[in-house]
């Protein structure tokens, strides 16, 4: 049967059906949704790791193991488990090994848009590309039988489009089960294989070397590669979601549809030049294809028309197209016109539904401003008040990758910098120890301590620092969905396990001065801060609180006293959804308040009223 | 036999239930014999930002997200995002419309101001054929649940389709919790019977 499923939920069924029982990753958008419903196959055990390279480290002993595996992160995940992807590539593997890269062209939730076909380039590595939910499920298993026949991991690249669509894909009625996961297994002792010292590496290199043109040699005939005949004037060669852009504005041209994305064929390219009048590169981001056929010595259109930069769309492809003369405005599939898109996106910057560049065609305009609708903390998350303290307190912010990024935005704006996972830490000593005297502080999530907050930590201790580090600790990875972390006291797969206290770890680590504090107490929150920031030795505040959206927690909303509010401002300070300014007063949308009385505690003038003693039971 | 193609694009503020209505949609799609694709965008636009799916049947349907200009149905589930996508819709497409403000920060805080109904009507209808005012979650919270509104744009958009019910009520009945199917039927029914 025909069954939707999305990119994500494709590829965790095509690791199931490819015997696959093992899997390990970090969440991290686009990718995250992989390992969820991985773990809900039977006989299978996943796990979150506390970081990206430690996740694909556990994957490669399960590949040494004699399992076939599969690690899942986020682009930006794969620069922090390079170190381990380079040296798994010299090592090789045993069973098949998978490294899963959620790419995020566009930014939709991403602080780069990194194109990791790269990676296959620079660690020398297979990389294999799908562009619909039936292609991920049955790539998988391609992907496992080049990893076992070259030996060798293999980079497996989806796309926030990819991950987040839904499309077909052929589905059993039933699931056949696998069998469980062996209870003793003798680990087969190979370390000329698996150390790779100088004298093994050397040798390993040209194996590698080796491997990479015995693998071009077969993606000459491979089925991931295929040639779609068609109108012979333009031969377009894509990959992924650009395939399905272009196959919209091209409907007719020739195709060389490429589902293995490095080691790249040469004869494939030479054939497909062979048959039409011009070769057209259609890739989201990096000239990948385009350098590698230029360097065949075949000309070709490519990012002289193309955008490097953003996710491309139908219409990016086609307006592309038509201003570098491959295709006629009134021509191709679609009489419509080619107009820019004048909607602002999610976070984005102020925008008026002005048409530009439209062409004649179009109809009147009307020029209205639409207000932006940025996303923003939660009403009654936790946050909220550490950043408004923060801010009363003039800190500089040194802030890191989680929900609490929200922080930077206004009303709030009280976060400074936000570098990749864990700088935070590393930045504030680094400010420190220059001599700057304002009052600096890290800020930085409770995953995202774990995952490389830790270290920078030691660095301070250990260097003769006087940081404060502030852990925002709602003990769940909560901007990717409310994945467990070390701190949860429960796995992945469901059962209880140690939670570790950060105060603990904080201690270990050689920290005299940590406190734990509940952030909904402001006043106490405030002194706290203050006694922290000022103090001259390496401290960690722990604000703990659990997330809000997680745990559904709601108390009745407060209500405004419009007799007292004269609409001050002080409470919108705080930048919450439900309070809106009525003029001269404020007034509370009771049905998006959850009642945490942040409000209640910030006005000065006592016109916003809690009404928690009113509830029944209390909370 | 060729059918003709439709793209369907569904705007609101994240919490709004935006998802959960275009599963409903891409799964009628499918039990109705198109090729059938839905994007999404998760993330960062869930914390209460502008949020958008997209839906598209067809006799083969490549790309996931629709063009530009070329929308056939624009689902707003909130006005202010309605009129956000107009320049998505190709000219004479059908728009439904939630009548429900969510205001955005910048209007809360009183920097910018909410646009007038009538003036989101008028921008509208620049290139919708038709615009189509919904109480829809005024509707929904007198059957007992703001949530339902977007089952009930579900069944205005069905009965605007000429179809027959029965495939949407056997896909809700698969796709929502046990305990929530009776109140999603009733939604669909009463959107169902909005449309003269």
């Amino acid at each position: 049967m025909k069954k939707l499923l999305s990119g994500n939920e494709a590829i965790a069924y095509g690791a199931y059906e490819a015997g696959c029982r093992f899997a390990v990753g970090y969440p991290g958008t686009p990718s995250t949704e992989i390992l969820q419903n991985f773990v809900k196959y039977p006989g299978v055990y996943g796990e979150w790791a506390p970081n990206e390279k430690v996740a694909l480290d556990v994957a490669v002993g399960m590949s040494f193991a004699i399992e076939r595996a599969f690690v899942t992160m986020k682009h930006v995940g794969l620069n922090v488990a390079s170190d381990s992807l380079f040296s798994a590539v010299h090592t090789g593997v045993r069973g098949g090994l998978m490294v899963v890269t959620a790419d995020d062209p566009g930014h939709h939730s991403s602080q780069n848009e990194q194109d990791n076909r790269q990676y296959g380039k620079f660690a020398k590595l297979p990389v294999i590309e799908p562009a619909d939910s039936a292609e991920a499920a049955a790539y998988v298993a391609a992907a496992m039988d080049v990893s076992e026949r070259w030996s060798t991991p293999v980079l497996f690249r989806s796309t926030t489009r990819l991950s987040h669509s839904r499309s077909p894909v052929e589905y059993p009625e039933t699931l056949e089960v696998r069998g469980a996961p062996h209870e003793r297994v003798k680990y087969v002792r190979e370390p000329s294989k698996q150390i790779p010292l100088p004298v093994n590496a050397r040798r390993m290199h040209r194996e590698i070397e080796q491997r990479l043109l015995d693998i071009a040699a077969w993606a000459e005939t491979s089925p991931l590669n295929r040639i779609e005949p068609g109108d012979t004037r333009l031969g377009i060669v894509a990959s992924g979601m650009a395939y399905q852009y272009a196959r919209e504005v091209f409907p007719d041209a020739t195709f060389l549809k490429i589902g293995l994305a490095y080691p790249l064929p040469r004869q494939l390219f030479h054939a497909l030049a062979g048959m039409v009048d011009r070769v057209v590169v259609i890739e989201e981001l990096d000239p990948f294809y385009e350098e590698h056929i230029r360097l065949l010595g075949i000309d070709v259109v490519g990012k002289d028309v193309f955008p490097l930069c953003g996710e491309f769309s139908v219409e990016v492809v086609r307006r592309s197209a038509v201003e570098g003369g491959l295709l006629d405005s009134a021509g191709g599939n679609g009489s419509h016109a080619v107009r820019s898109s004048v909607r602002s996106s999610a976070a984005g910057a102020a925008t008026s539904t002005a048409v530009a560049e439209s062409p004649a065609s179009e109809t009147a305009t009307v020029d209205i401003p639409l207000p932006p609708r940025p996303p923003m903390l939660c009403p009654g998350c936790s946050h909220r008040g550490v950043f408004y303290v923060l801010q009363r307190l003039r800190a500089v912010v040194f802030g890191d990758i989680g929900c609490y990024t929200l922080g930077a935005l206004p009303p709030l704006n009280a976060t400074h910098t936000c570098g990749p996972m864990g700088a935070s830490v590393g930045m504030a000593h680094g400010v420190d120890k220059v001599g700057v005297k304002d009052r600096t502080v890290a800020v930085i999530g409770d995953s995202t301590f774990f995952h490389s907050g830790m270290a920078p930590l030691v660095n301070i201790v250990t260097n003769g620092g006087v940081s404060t580090t502030i852990v925002v600790d709602n003990s769940v990875t909560a901007m990717t969905g409310h994945q467990t972390n070390p701190g949860t006291g429960r796995t992945l797969m469901g059962q209880e396990s140690p939670a570790i206290h950060i105060e603990n770890v904080a201690k270990a680590l050689g920290c005299q001065k940590v406190d734990v504090i509940d952030p909904y107490d402001l006043k106490n929150t405030r002194k706290v801060l203050t006694d922290h920031l000022d103090s001259e030795t390496p401290s960690v505040v722990i604000v703990r609180a659990p997330c809000i959206l997680h745990t559904r927690e709601r108390h009745p909303a407060p209500v405004v006293d419009t007799d007292i509010c004269d609409a001050c401002g002080q409470c919108l300070h705080i930048g919450c959804a439900p309070i809106m300014n009525r003029g001269d007063h404020v007034e509370i949308d009771a049905l998006l308040c959850v009642g945490c009385d942040y409000c209640v505690e910030v006005c000065t003038k006592g016109a916003i009223v809690s009404r928690r003693a009113t509830e029944e039971g209390g909370a | 036999m060729a059918r003709e193609k439709r793209d369907f694009l569904l705007a609101g503020v994240g919490g709004q239930g935006t998802i959960l209505a275009s599963d409903i949609l891409v799964e009628v799609g499918l039990a109705s014999g198109y090729d059938v694709k839905k994007s999404e965008v998760h993330g960062m636009a869930q914390r209460g930002g502008s949020v958008e799916s997209q839906v598209r049947w067809g006799d083969k349907v490549y790309s996931p997200t629709i063009e530009s200009g070329t929308a056939d149905f624009l689902i707003g589930f909130e006005m202010l995002e309605a009129a956000r996508w107009v320049d998505f819709v190709k000219p004479g497409a059908d728009v439904i419309v939630n009548r429900y403000r969510i205001a955005p920060p910048s209007v809360n805080s009183g920097e910018a101001r909410y646009p007038e109904e009538v003036d989101i009507t008028r921008l509208l209808e620049t290139r919708a054929g038709r615009v189509m005012w919904v109480d829809a979650t005024k509707e929904a919270s007198a059957l007992g649940n703001a949530a339902l509104a977007g089952v009930i744009l579900l069944g205005l958009l069905a009965a605007e389709l000429e179809m027959e019910a029965q495939v949407w009520l056997t896909v809700i009945e698969r796709l929502v919790p046990p305990r929530f199917v009776q109140l999603n039927l009733d939604a669909f029914r009463l959107g169902f019977g909005m449309v003269r």
